[in-house]
């Protein structure tokens, strides 16, 4: 497995990151040596295996809970919104998306 | 009436901060000293000592107004273990009154505006907040040199690493800043630590503490517990810290609190009192004692497991064999998990946004790549390669079937003992910079600590006494579910009859104002 330096590109693309042509090629070489881990993994058999996705799922059931679908919080926009980069009038300020 | 007039003080305010959780309780309780007095004592310690790099931001202000609260209820004649005690939270614990970066300068300056349950439950308990400690950005690393506000240095040798994720809570806790500190654990990030700088930490079992308000990195492995300096401390805070948290963690056990101090000095089932720990099988995976583990590491662990057995433990060779294949499967599922955290960094509603862009698309990326740090990147990259359309079933999925064997590796070997011991690291502490270009060979470290993990299981690191350099090597015991008070007993039993976790850093045992 190694990925190529147009895959590095799209997978930048995916996860919203801008790298540096250095960066690109920084995140290949250490991604592709990542990939030597990992190919011992592909020589067990899971057949039949079931995914463990939760790792309290071997002690008991899981269903992640639901609660109610009420409002259960006062209101705390100001003290919410204390810490965004850009904000007026209790709203928060985003470049123009629609011309 | 001011508390901390009248109580009457012990022989020296100076040695405060060699006192732990459980003697500063006492202390305040018996009204010896004042929680004003002990938080006092401990700021001036923290700046004293900010080379280290262990705080990323104290607020007295803040610390001074709790100390003030729990001295009045102190003097109304309230009592608690952690009445008035101070600690200190890792930096992905969010806390209102302080500032949480989780490390990073994506959230440099921002503030909560609430705390998180295991922060809140230690408040309501009396506990005073020392302030905020420092880590790896986002828990991403085993040095903490993956800080976005430079590393923490270790006190038994500032040129080597703390170890990490929880690097800061480790420093504070062994150069006697605070007598406890919270960490967090991924995959191995309170175990680790607690190893390399010579203190006592225990990762509960999956959902034992509450996750609300834990900066996520991989949710279905992040597990919050303490750091302290003996197994008594470290139950003390957990039973504050722990118990269900079902409307607000959906991956909260539902099992109610416990008192893990309650076998604390008592003999293990049918054992007698001259040989406390009769009846208990320890087994000892093939797998944590082979070439790969350090030979001074061995030696430290083998004394101490030589300690156990004059206690009337038994010890056996167990097999668990999927251990080598911990470090792909959770180097799979953290990322994976991490790069789906992470996306709510759009540099939008918090968090750090550029200065400059044309487009929403522009501002995501200009805003993510300026603030993640290097590692996090990498994992973010990872996580999505992973994720991303074609590899999910060869990579995620296969992660989570070995995740599933690992977990049945476990069981298998909890059928023939009581509970498991091991290494926490194959080394000592590293020099600070040894691994930062080759962080491969970190993730290799990590391979004792990454299967209870991945498994949830409970595991805690212990002081078993020193390896090469004169440093701080750790024994980690590995329980079934939910046996976090029995591994906490038997952690007790050793301190009881060693001394390794009393051990100071020579330059932290004194006062830097009375021993100038």
């Amino acid at each position: 497995m190694s990925l190529s330096l147009q895959e590095i590109d799209r997978l930048a693309r995916l996860a919203r990151l801008r790298l540096t042509p250095e960066q690109a090629l920084d995140a290949q070489q250490r991604l592709n040596g990542f990939f030597s881990l990992v190919e011992q993994m592909q020589a067990v058999d899971t057949t039949g295996v079931e995914p463990l996705a939760h790792p309290a799922a071997v002690l008991q059931q899981v269903a992640l809970r639901l609660r109610p679908d009420v409002a259960s919080e006062t209101n705390q926009r100001e003290a919410n919104q204390a810490s965004a980069p850009a904000v007026q009038d209790g709203l928060y300020l985003v470049p123009r998306v629609l011309e | 009436m001011n508390a901390a007039a009248t109580a009457s003080t012990l022989t020296s305010t100076a040695e405060l901060h060699q006192m732990g959780v459980a003697g500063l309780g006492a202390a305040l309780g018996a009204r010896q000293t004042s929680a004003t007095e002990v938080a006092q004592h401990l700021l001036a310690r923290a700046q004293a000592h900010s080379g280290l790099g262990a705080y990323l931001a104290l607020n007295e202000e803040a610390t001074l107004a709790q100390a003030a609260a729990a001295d009045a209820r102190l003097a109304a004649g309230e009592r608690g273990a952690l009445l008035g005690v101070p600690l200190a939270h890792k930096d992905v614990l969010v806390t209102r009154d302080f500032p949480t970066t989780a490390g990073s300068k994506m959230l440099q300056g921002y503030r909560s505006p609430f705390d998180a349950t295991v922060v809140a439950r230690l408040a309501t308990q009396g506990a005073v907040t020392l302030g905020k400690l420092n880590c790896d950005e986002f828990a991403m690393g085993s040095g903490n040199d993956q800080s976005a506000f430079g590393p923490a240095h270790n006190p038994w040798d500032l040129a080597r690493v703390p170890g990490g994720s929880s690097g800061g809570s480790a420093v504070a806790v062994a150069a006697r800043l605070s007598p406890a500190a919270t960490g967090t654990d991924t995959g191995g990030s309170i175990r680790q630590p607690a190893s390399f700088c010579g203190i006592t930490g225990i990762k509960p079992s999956y959902g034992r503490c509450s996750r609300y308000g834990l900066v996520a990195y991989a949710s279905s492995l992040d597990q919050a517990g303490p750091m302290a300096r003996s197994a008594l401390d470290c139950a003390l805070l957990l039973t504050a810290m722990a118990g269900p948290d079902l409307e607000r963690d959906s991956t909260s056990l539902e099992h109610p609190p416990e008192d893990y101090s309650r076998w604390l000095g008592q003999p293990w089932p049918g054992a007698s009192a001259a040989q406390p720990l009769q009846g208990l099988r320890i087994g000892l995976p093939r797998e944590f004692f082979g070439h790969g583990c350090d030979p001074d590491v061995l030696a430290a662990v083998h004394a101490a497991l030589a300690e156990c057995e004059r206690l009337g433990a038994t010890l056996l060779d167990i097999d668990l064999p999927r251990t080598e294949l911990a470090i792909p499967a959770y180097y799979i599922i953290a990322p994976a998990e991490a790069s789906s955290n992470l996306s709510r960094y759009d540099g939008v509603r918090y968090g750090h946004r550029a200065a400059e862009y044309t487009d929403l698309l522009e501002m995501y990326k200009r805003s993510r790549s300026e603030a993640f740090g290097p590692e996090v990147q990498r994992r973010i990259l990872l996580g999505t390669y992973v994720l991303s359309h074609g590899y999910y079933d060869a990579y995620y999925l296969k992660a989570q079937q070995i995740r599933r064997l690992i977990a049945q590796d476990f069981q298998s070997a909890f059928g023939h003992c009581d509970l498991i011991a091991g290494p926490v690291a194959p080394s000592v502490a590293w020099a600070i910079g040894a691994k930062t270009q080759d962080p491969l060979s970190a993730y290799l470290a990590d391979t004792y600590t990454l299967p209870a993990s991945l498994a949830g299981l409970p595991g805690l690191s212990l002081p078993a006494g020193f390896g090469a350099g004169h440093m701080p090597v750790g024994l980690q015991l590995i329980g079934n579910y939910l046996s976090e008070a029995r591994l906490l007993q038997v952690a007790h039993q050793l301190q009881l009859v060693s001394d390794w976790h009393t051990r100071t850093p020579p330059p932290f045992t004194h006062c830097p104002k009375s021993h100038p």
